[in-house]
């Protein structure tokens, strides 16, 4: 077994525990091993699971769960590009991770597939940078930006979007088909938004100051209101 | 003494990306700055012919890569000045011939001998993109004040962000004050606001950059002209110097003072 066929680094939202190559069983064996090595420094924390394209179905994707479960570690994501690991990770009520370069390969090799509902709801997704063109965050749950969304970017979020900063990309929030999602930002000029299965585009001309609004669902279609509203 | 690995790069074509290559080369190596440019764009070269080298190359890049000739063998020294080399791309093979490693390797030999390496990156945002960025210390981003170029460096800057190679720095090139003014073109705040990274230079649109590259003299070697003033000035930037961004044009004085009158949120209309 190399040494370098798993990587647990720390990161911001937790362990990152990234998978190699290897064989599966082979790699539960000694994912096990370092747990075992490090448990007092594991304990207690969670986990997000990073096995690039590797295909993953629920029960192996629980086999890591419980395994972490046994050292007090609670997975809590699982980074892929294959749709069939992102589903079963949203089947399993664990939320899916999506960097921007894994976006644009999924981009590529996507059919129409289209998460299930989950479960149980997904907690928030905070996003601390600008997303620029070209990247495109999904999530099951709430996205925060704080930052700017550019043109040619793409949120698409189970429920709400909130932005704050600018947003000029493409946004889709309750994609899932919540009609009650909202969207807000601090300046909303999108290139085209939508809630569930309602779309809308950006009136054409530019607004003078741009003032905080938020897009909803009202009566069948979308509006943009200003906040705070009265 | 190590080199800083400088990678030019833009995302969409015919920026500029290799006139900057070119000039900063120039600029550089005119302030004593031991140079090499290096050709990263295979199969379609250019960088020879706007530094007027193009008759001496013996070996390239693949042929480094493959053996077939020693890193210094290719390294085509200029005319005019001592420090300044190029190592030029293959003409005839493409960006499959070149792997993301190779350039590291080639860049970290080269690295002892010398001040700045400056890749000339390919458009686009494939593999060649993905070699020249590779082995990049430092990013520099060219665009022109027009939506398309923007929004294809915009992109790039997410990529850059996602190697981990950033912050890059942005050179706006092509810029037309009079385009400007007329409320024509979009202006540096209107492209900065847009992509927000820094600036490291501005460069006036100018008909004597198209002149001296075809005649294989950059216009950085004459820098009284606006647009070779204005590499002079990005490479003093490089080199850590403060150096304010000159106006382009002065507006007159009616014009300040009409500007300063008209409240900020009416800019718009």
């Amino acid at each position: 077994m190399e040494p370098d066929s798993i990587a647990i680094k720390g990161t911001r939202q937790g362990l990152l525990i990234t998978l190699g190559e290897e064989p599966w069983e082979a790699l539960v064996d000694a994912l096990a091993r370092r747990l075992e090595k490090g448990a007092a420094f594991f304990r207690g924390g969670r986990a997000a699971l990073d096995v690039g394209s590797r295909s993953l179905d629920e029960t192996r994707i629980r086999q890591v769960q419980d395994l972490l479960a046994r050292y007090e570690v609670d997975l809590w994501a699982v980074r892929s590009t294959a749709d069939a690991t992102i589903l079963a990770t949203v089947r399993l009520g664990l939320t899916p991770l999506l960097g921007p370069e894994d976006a644009a390969r999924r981009a590529q090799s996507r059919g129409e597939t289209h998460p299930e509902a989950p479960t149980h709801p997904a907690g928030g997704l905070v996003v601390e940078r600008t997303v620029r063109s070209g990247q495109r965050i999904e999530h099951p749950g709430d996205v925060i930006v704080i930052g700017d969304v550019h043109a040619g970017a793409e949120i698409i979020a189970g429920r709400h979007i909130i932005v704050w900063g600018k947003l000029h990309g493409v946004v889709h929030a309750g994609a899932l088909g919540d009609e009650s999602a909202v969207v807000c930002a601090l300046d909303l000029a999108p290139t085209q938004l939508r809630i569930a299965d309602h779309i809308a585009r950006s009136p054409e001309e530019r607004r003078r100051r741009p003032v905080p609004e938020m897009a909803r669902v009202h009566k069948g279609r979308i509006e943009a209101i200003p906040w705070p509203h009265r | 003494m190590s080199a800083r690995v400088v990678t030019v790069t833009s995302g969409k074509g015919g920026v500029g990306k290799t006139t900057v290559v070119a000039n900063l080369g120039v600029a550089l190596a005119m302030r004593g700055q031991r140079v090499v440019t290096i050709d990263a764009d295979i199969g379609l070269r250019n960088l020879d012919v706007m530094l007027g080298l193009e008759n001496r190359i013996v070996y390239d890049l693949v042929d480094v890569v493959e053996g077939r000739c020693r890193l210094r063998q290719a390294l085509v020294r200029d005319k005019r000045l001592q420090e300044l080399y190029l190592l030029p791309a293959a003409q005839t093979r493409d960006k499959s011939a070149l792997r993301a490693e190779d350039m590291v390797r080639i860049c970290d030999e080269l690295r002892e001998s010398f001040d700045f390496l400056l890749v000339d990156s390919p458009a686009g945002i494939e593999q060649g993109f993905r070699n020249a960025v590779a082995p990049a210390d430092e990013v520099l981003i060219v665009t022109n004040p027009e939506v398309a170029a923007v929004r294809d460096a915009d992109r790039v800057i997410g990529l850059i962000e996602a190697e981990g190679k950033g912050p890059a720095r942005l050179i706006i090139n092509r810029l037309k004050p009079e385009l400007v003014r007329r409320g024509d073109m979009m202006d540096t705040a209107a492209v900065l606001e847009l992509l927000a990274i820094d600036l490291i230079g501005i460069v006036p649109e100018d008909e004597t950059v198209i002149v001296a590259a075809n005649t294989g003299r950059p216009i950085a070697f004459t820098d009284h002209s606006p647009a070779g003033r204005a590499f002079h000035d990005i490479a003093r930037r490089m080199l850590g110097e403060e150096v304010p961004f000159a106006p382009l044009k002065e507006p007159g004085f009616l014009e300040r003072l009409f500007r300063w009158m008209r409240p900020e949120g009416e800019e718009q209309r």
